[in-house]
């Protein structure tokens, strides 16, 4: 247990327990003292506190039975004895071991159990160590209750330095909160005490807090507060909205009116609210509140009945990975039977696997978009990461999230978790400077992280970006050069400079904190983000900060391919990077030469012959196929014998053994049983401007 | 800016916890070791404070004597205080009450808790 205080923790325990030791060695010379009793007491009373406080259990427990003992001694029911100085020594060395191993500093666990019944023995009573910390209550279920509340402040609260505001804004964060203040009960100017609060408010409240939960708000004022809580409406009630209470119901219930009143005024046939008020048997703001009462019920209910089908299901995630993984293997089948209908030439089975096709489809559609879960959760959770870190480091951070409502699938959203936690501890770690050297550097106090989200074409872009110092990419080359991962002759851009901090133990910071600097970090994020074909993207400005940009694949299970022919081999390029398909005609190959250039639409596009990447042997046909692909803003085309066709890919991981294999992303199988791979497009380009980068070199090399 | 925030605690462990809460959230605090550290701090530094937090058990002046001088200083009859108690301490918390305390949080108590406490009583 470390974090703020842990350490003023340990050195103020030691200190009390010296206190406690002298106190005990002092009352076996002088028994009557008094003072050292209550010296005792309370250091005892303060580690008890701090210790329950730091989650230090067995301290709190050892230091509470002690302090009740010499509670005893202090009432007189228990003497002074050395049986009594000898339990508080023993007692005291169990403490000190306790914070020997708070501070870990031990390993050893002292018999606390056995400490205790010695106690218990002693006292003649049984300390069983009951636990000190109040178990946490459970938040209720998930389903969505409506409470009637009836907040009447004592008043004297304002006296007792309490705004009832502070209250209405609890409510009102627990759930979707209706106020109607009451002032029938001021009174008079003559008697008016401007010190005394004569308000009090009816509070309709939609939640899935419990009833505890709302009554714990008003716990430090229960006294002299009168509180009404009553639960009027819950999901599953009846659902016909015209259904709910009639206002000289509610009236009734809330007890603002008597029954025989009300048959009376019903009697009259004229609008109840109206005559009631007339009759003066109840003020009109009270009738406000039971009409709003009414409304909001009925309203609840109404959007309950249309909404039916959006109402939620729970279903145990593991259901749904098998569901998904059987819709894989569907799409697969599927692929297969159309394969068969075409060759087998039989129209009635055509129609049949056409039907089926498109049923897979719709299904396929289906399940992944149950799977689909808004990224506004995982944001969620950064913020508390996010205050506690900038404490910790004495630094000011606030978390900015937008595009909470972009959707991902749930394994995706799993596995982006943790790179975006290590990429935030980055951005307050790094990039993010301290309150004051940000004043001098003319920023606000406290540092601004950005964590946006947002669909683009079939990927969601997720973008983390901070307002800190920026990277500095002079001190990135010279650590890299230093730690010998860079040749210091060698020129790199500043994005690839910016590349170098991915690779494992690569740091820059001198000195080693919980947060960074420890050289992991960086290439998790790079190894998360590849498991995910993903791809990370650096910009920074030096003083103003860094941003991160990822882009991610919706889902991980099925994809839409591009099936190619290269040589008899068959090979998937993901759809989504695939803008079209032109012709390369071997007079053109041979025109080009070397550079692997074609002219398209006035444009110069590179482009990588896949059979040469991948060593396949024999001739390229007469006529090949440039599918042309954008890469990060970039168009890039990759040659093949032929295009297949659009495919259902269902992704299979690569076998261990291949698991380094580079431009590879997976496999799939496809309908007729054979296995295709999957084409890592920004590996391969990667690839081949690593080739190019070393030919260039060796060029340059000769000509020196 | 900020509104001030006096810590009461003889624990500088406890004080250190609740203070790095309240400045994460933008609160000045000052810190006093026990009561009459507390009235001496209040008195020379002339700094007013917006709310006080404070343990009951402490050496000098404890909690509820704290308290009751507090609200006689005028400009502090209405500023909300929040007493510290343990489980065990029902009698004090009634004096603490009946001396002028706001509200209370038995210890031990999260962060969270005291924040959302401080939240409610400092609108």
């Amino acid at each position: 247990m470390s974090g703020v205080g842990g350490e003023i923790f340990v050195d103020e325990a030691r200190e009390l327990l010296a206190e406690v030791e002298s106190a005990l060695l002092a009352l076996e010379r002088d028994a009557e003292d008094p003072e050292l009793v209550a010296t005792l007491f309370r250091a005892l009373h303060t580690l008890k506190g701090s210790g329950a406080m730091f989650g230090f259990d067995d301290i709190a427990t050892v230091a509470h039975e002690m302090e009740t003992v010499f509670e005893q001694v202090r009432s007189g029911s228990l003497a002074v004895s050395a049986e009594l100085v000898d339990l508080g020594l023993l007692a005291l060395d169990h403490l000190r071991t306790l914070v020997a191993l708070a501070a870990g500093e031990a390993r050893e666990h002292p018999d606390v159990v056995g400490l205790l019944a010695r106690i218990g023995a002693f006292s003649g009573r049984s300390a069983k160590g009951e636990p000190l910390i109040p178990a946490a209550r459970a938040i209720g279920s998930d389903l969505l209750r409506t409470y009637r509340i009836r907040f009447h402040p004592p008043a004297d609260i304002f006296q007792r330095g309490l705004n009832p505001l502070g209250f209405l804004h609890e409510l009102y964060a627990l759930g979707d909160c209706l106020a109607v203040v009451q002032t029938g009960e001021i009174p008079d100017l003559q008697a008016f005490d401007p010190q005394r609060c004569y308000l009090f408010w009816d509070l309709i409240l939609t939640t899935a807090a419990d009833h505890d939960a709302i009554r714990d708000i008003f716990i430090f004022i229960e006294d002299g507060c009168r509180l009404n809580i009553s639960l009027i409406d819950e999901e599953g009630w009846p659902e016909n909205a015209a259904d709910y209470k009639r206002l000289g119901e509610i009236l009734v219930e809330r007890g603002d009116l008597a029954t025989r009143d009300l048959e009376q005024v019903l009697r009259e046939r004229k609008r109840l609210g109206e005559s009631l008020v007339e009759a003066g048997l109840v003020d009109s703001s009270r009738v406000g509140s039971a009409l709003a009462e009414q409304q909001r019920i009925q309203e609840l209910r109404r959007q309950r009945q249309e909404g039916g089908t959006a109402k939620s299901l729970r279903v145990n995630s593991e259901k749904l990975d098998q569901l998904v993984d059987l819709v894989g293997e569907l799409v697969t089948i599927q692929a297969r039977l159309s394969q068969t209908s075409l060759r087998s030439h039989d129209p009635d089975i055509a129609a049949v696997a056409e039907e089926v096709e498109r049923l897979t489809w719709a299904l396929r559609d289906q399940v992944l978009n149950i799977r689909m879960l808004p990224i506004g959760t995982t944001f969620g959770n950064f913020r508390r990461m996010v205050r506690d870190l900038g404490a910790e480091l004495g630094k000011e951070v606030e978390l900015v999230t937008g595009g909470g409502e972009t959707e991902l699938d749930k394994t995706v959203l799993e596995r982006l978790n943790d790179p975006l936690a290590h990429l935030i501890r980055n951005c307050i770690g790094h990039g993010i400077e301290s309150p004051t050297e940000r004043l001098e550097a003319g920023k606000s106090r406290t540092g601004r992280i950005q964590l946006f989200a947002s669909q683009v074409g079939s990927n969601v872009q997720v973008q983390i970006s901070d307002d800190g110092r920026g990277l500095d990419s002079r001190r990135i080359r010279a650590q890299a050069v230093a730690s010998g991962l860079l040749a210091p002759e060698a020129e790199l851009n500043e994005k690839e400079l910016f590349e170098l901090i991915f690779i494992p133990g690569f740091t820059t910071t001198a000195e080693v904190t919980s947060v960074s600097g420890r050289g992991v970090g960086m290439d998790v994020v790079r190894q998360a983000v590849d498991g995910l074909r993903a791809t990370i993207d650096i910009a920074s400005t030096p003083g103003k900060g860094t941003t991160f940009t990822m882009e991610l694949p919706l889902t991980l299970a099925i994809i839409d391919g591009l099936l190619v022919d290269i040589g008899g081999e068959n090979f998937v390029l993901p759809l989504s990077a695939v803008e079209e398909c032109i012709e390369l005609k071997q007079e053109e190959r041979k025109k080009s030469g070397s550079r692997n250039l074609v002219y398209l639409r006035e444009e110069l596009i590179p482009f990588i012959r896949l059979r040469e990447r991948f060593g396949i042997p024999g001739e390229a046909p007469e006529i090949e196929q440039i599918v042309i692909a954008t890469l990060e803003k970039r168009r890039v085309g990759f040659v093949v014998d032929s295009v297949v066709g659009e495919n259902q890919t269902v992704i299979k991981p690569l076998g261990r053994l291949y698991r380094e294999a580079r431009g590879l992303s997976g496999a799939t199988i496809l309908g007729d049983g054979s296995v295709a791979l999957i084409l890592d497009l920004p590996q391969l380009v990667q690839m081949e401007e690593i080739a190019e980068d070393a030919l260039i070199g060796a060029f340059a090399g000769r000509k020196d | 800016m900020g509104k001030r925030i006096m810590i009461v605690d003889d624990s500088s462990s406890i004080r250190a916890l609740i203070a790095s809460a309240l400045n994460g959230q933008g609160y000045d605090v000052l810190e006093a070791e026990d009561g009459a550290d507390a009235l001496e701090k209040l008195m020379t530094q002339g700094k007013s404070v917006d709310m006080m937090i404070t343990d009951l058990n402490m050496p000098r002046m404890d909690g509820i004597n704290l308290i009751e001088r507090f609200r006689k200083i005028p400009g502090y009859r209405f500023i909300p205080v929040v007493m510290l108690t343990t489980e065990s301490q029902e009698e004090k918390r009634r004096q603490g009450k009946a001396a002028g305390a706001s509200a209370w949080l038995t210890k031990p108590f999260k962060p969270e808790q005291l924040l959302g406490l401080v939240r409610m009583v400092l609108v």
